[in-house]
């Protein structure tokens, strides 16, 4: 398969030379390909949420390459970061990240807000999402109505609504019981099979030993310790 | 079509926090009203104080006796027509009436030909004895009109009846607003006045120029006299103003700051709550200048709402309820004239100065604590 991310020695470093210096990250190297379902696996402090967050261009190396879909993105200025994260990127966070008191549809729709598409189009493809998540009866309510595994599916929606070719998860069923862990399980998996690319940051055994991962990323002390395949 | 996306984020974004925005408008628009209200007023003031001087005499000729404005016998406007390039000398009968029905004082003038600048709304003139013409203001204060009688006290404290045969319409409204013209057999007789003296002399120039000159010139003649030139007037109507404007935005300046602690407030630093929407909106995608736009669009909504309400209350304080508020202090004396409507003035370069100094500082310091939000990695989103 081709390599869609890929990264070479990549080391960040919070406050560097300051007495709260952080090392998050440690020469961390790592190959992923395209279509392929990996798990960054590891205890809290480990640097998978900092690996993470390079990997969707969210901040910057301190050293090291990280090379997505082509493009060396380390050194790439702010605006170039933006656009990756815009057309390339969908970010399942932990807290949802929702903005509250907002509508379910106001909340799927806020990545295409900066993009030139018409309010109709842009309307369009989130009630599409929605229905296809199960929560379109639900687009007008604001979203801090709605129960933690409704939320999680309208981040998803959010994630989804420029088309990716990435889903970045950060700790995705940390807030969830097992039935929604399981559905929102099944939806990555629906999403994996149609060609999407997913990385899943976790600790949550119910979610890298589930049968559709490909490989495990054994994460500690801001290092790599051992990448498995399942 | 991206820009107006934005902007109805920025809207839907201000209803989210209306209680909040509500109350900083309401704050914003009471410090644009305060300040445009001393604006509007004292430019209206100065305005109508300049209308009636485009009628006004050149020179006012007062005598003195002892430092007071005493009257002056008749027989100098004679003389004085006779200085070279003065165009016309004549005495002026008229005096203060105080109105203790109304609490009002009423400007009572003595004619024998139509005074410049005056014409009737409705009637005539008065021409015989024991008739008057009155001001919209004198009219309202004594619920009176034309074919009514107007009952005044005379110097003997006995009561003085007058028909009334018309009232006044001016362009300007403070102009004949308090005024009572009669005859001026019948104003002599009213004040107990000699008939050999009037209360000053007007005096015209052909050349304006020369006005100082030929003001030099009867202070010569007549020693007891002091000439007042128009120009002098106009210099006294806007110190006037200026410096009781001037008081006035003192005076307020408590709310100017309480006003900018409020800006500063907002330029120091932006709430967790909205840090952190700024770092959604990072995350998924939004660029710094979409961020700077949506907190530009926001800054304008609030601040050109409360400019707007701001102007809309101050119009409405200073051009329909006669500035209550205010005019004790601008118009000083003057409120015991009877009430006048003040001509809707406004003056295009102070309202672009008032939104250039509210506008422009609000909306920056909007933008200044978003950009530095906007400017740091969005991986921080990440871990909240």
């Amino acid at each position: 398969m081709e390599s869609l991310i890929w990264t070479e020695n990549v080391t960040k470093i919070y406050n560097p030379r300051k007495p709260d210096e952080i090392r998050a990250l440690e020469d961390a190297s790592l190959n992923i390909e395209r279509g392929e379902v990996v798990v960054l696996k590891g205890p809290s402090g480990s640097g998978k949420t900092t690996l993470l967050s390079l990997i969707g261009c969210m901040g910057r190396p301190t050293s090291g390459r990280i090379v997505v879909d082509g493009k060396d993105v380390a050194k790439l200025p702010e605006r170039f970061l933006t656009l990756i994260r815009r057309r390339t990127f969908g970010f399942i966070f932990q807290q949802f990240n929702l903005i509250r008191n907002v509508s379910v549809l106001e909340n799927v729709l806020l990545p295409l807000y900066p993009v030139e598409i018409s309010f109709a189009d842009m309307r369009g493809r989130g009630e599409k999402i929605l229905e296809d998540l199960g929560i379109s009866d639900k687009m007008q309510m604001k979203v801090n109505k709605l129960s933690g595994g409704e939320q999680q599916r309208v981040a998803i929606a959010r994630a989804l609504i420029n088309g990716p070719e990435i889903i970045i998860a950060d700790e995705p069923t940390a807030h969830l019981d097992r039935k929604l862990s399981t559905d929102l399980l099944r939806i990555l998996e629906d999403l994996n099979i149609t060609g999407k690319t997913i990385v899943i940051a976790t600790h949550d055994p119910f979610v890298y030993d589930h049968p559709f991962i490909k490989r495990i990323v054994e994460m500690r002390d801001g290092r790599i310790q051992d990448i498995k395949l399942t | 079509m991206r820009h107006l996306k934005i902007l109805e984020y920025a809207l839907s974004s201000l209803l989210r926090r209306k209680y909040r925005n509500i109350s900083l408008i309401a704050v914003y628009a009471l410090t644009i009203g305060i300040l445009a209200s001393v604006l509007f007023l004292t430019y209206s003031l100065k305005l109508e104080a300049t209308r009636i001087l485009i009628d006004a005499p050149d020179i006012i000729i007062q005598r003195l006796s002892a430092g007071r404005h005493d009257l002056i016998p008749s027989e100098y406007a004679g003389t004085i027509r006779d200085i070279p390039g003065v165009g016309s000398a004549e005495p002026r009968y008229w005096g203060y009436y105080y109105d203790s029905l109304s609490h009002s004082n009423y400007t009572l003038i003595g004619i024998d030909t139509n005074l410049p600048g005056l014409s009737l709304l409705e009637g005539r003139m008065p021409s015989d004895a024991g008739e008057c013409a009155i001001g919209a203001g004198v009219g309202q204060a004594r619920i009176v009109g034309p074919g009514d009688t107007l009952t005044l006290l005379n110097s003997r404290d006995t009561g003085v009846e007058f028909h009334i045969t018309g009232t006044f319409r001016s362009e300007s409204n403070i102009l004949t607003n308090d005024l009572v013209v009669m005859t001026k057999k019948d104003l002599l007789h009213f004040f107990d006045l000699p008939a050999d003296r009037s209360t000053d002399i007007a005096v015209t120039v052909h050349n304006p120029d020369e006005i100082a000159t030929i003001a030099g010139k009867i202070k010569k003649a007549y020693p007891d006299t002091r000439p007042i030139t128009k120009s002098e007037i106009i210099r006294t109507y806007d110190a006037v103003f200026n410096w009781r404007s001037g008081m006035m935005l003192t005076v307020f300046s408590s709310a100017l700051i309480a006003f900018c602690i409020l800006a500063w407030d907002k330029a120091t630093g932006i709430s967790a709550e909205e840090k952190h929407e700024i770092g959604i909106l990072k995350a998924i995608g939004w660029d710094t200048a979409d961020i700077l736009e949506l907190k530009f669009w926001e800054g304008i909504v609030i601040s050109l709402t409360s400019f707007l309400l701001g102007l809309l209350a101050a119009f409405i304080h200073v051009f329909f309820l006669n500035a209550t508020i205010l005019s004790p202090v601008i118009k000083g004396w003057s409120v015991l004239f009877p009430s006048f409507r003040l001509t809707p003035y406004i003056d295009i370069y102070q309202i672009f100065v008032l939104a250039f100094l509210t506008i422009i500082p609000y909306v920056a310091s909007t933008i200044i604590p978003s950009w530095k939000t906007a400017i740091t990695d969005p991986e921080n989103v990440m871990r909240s």
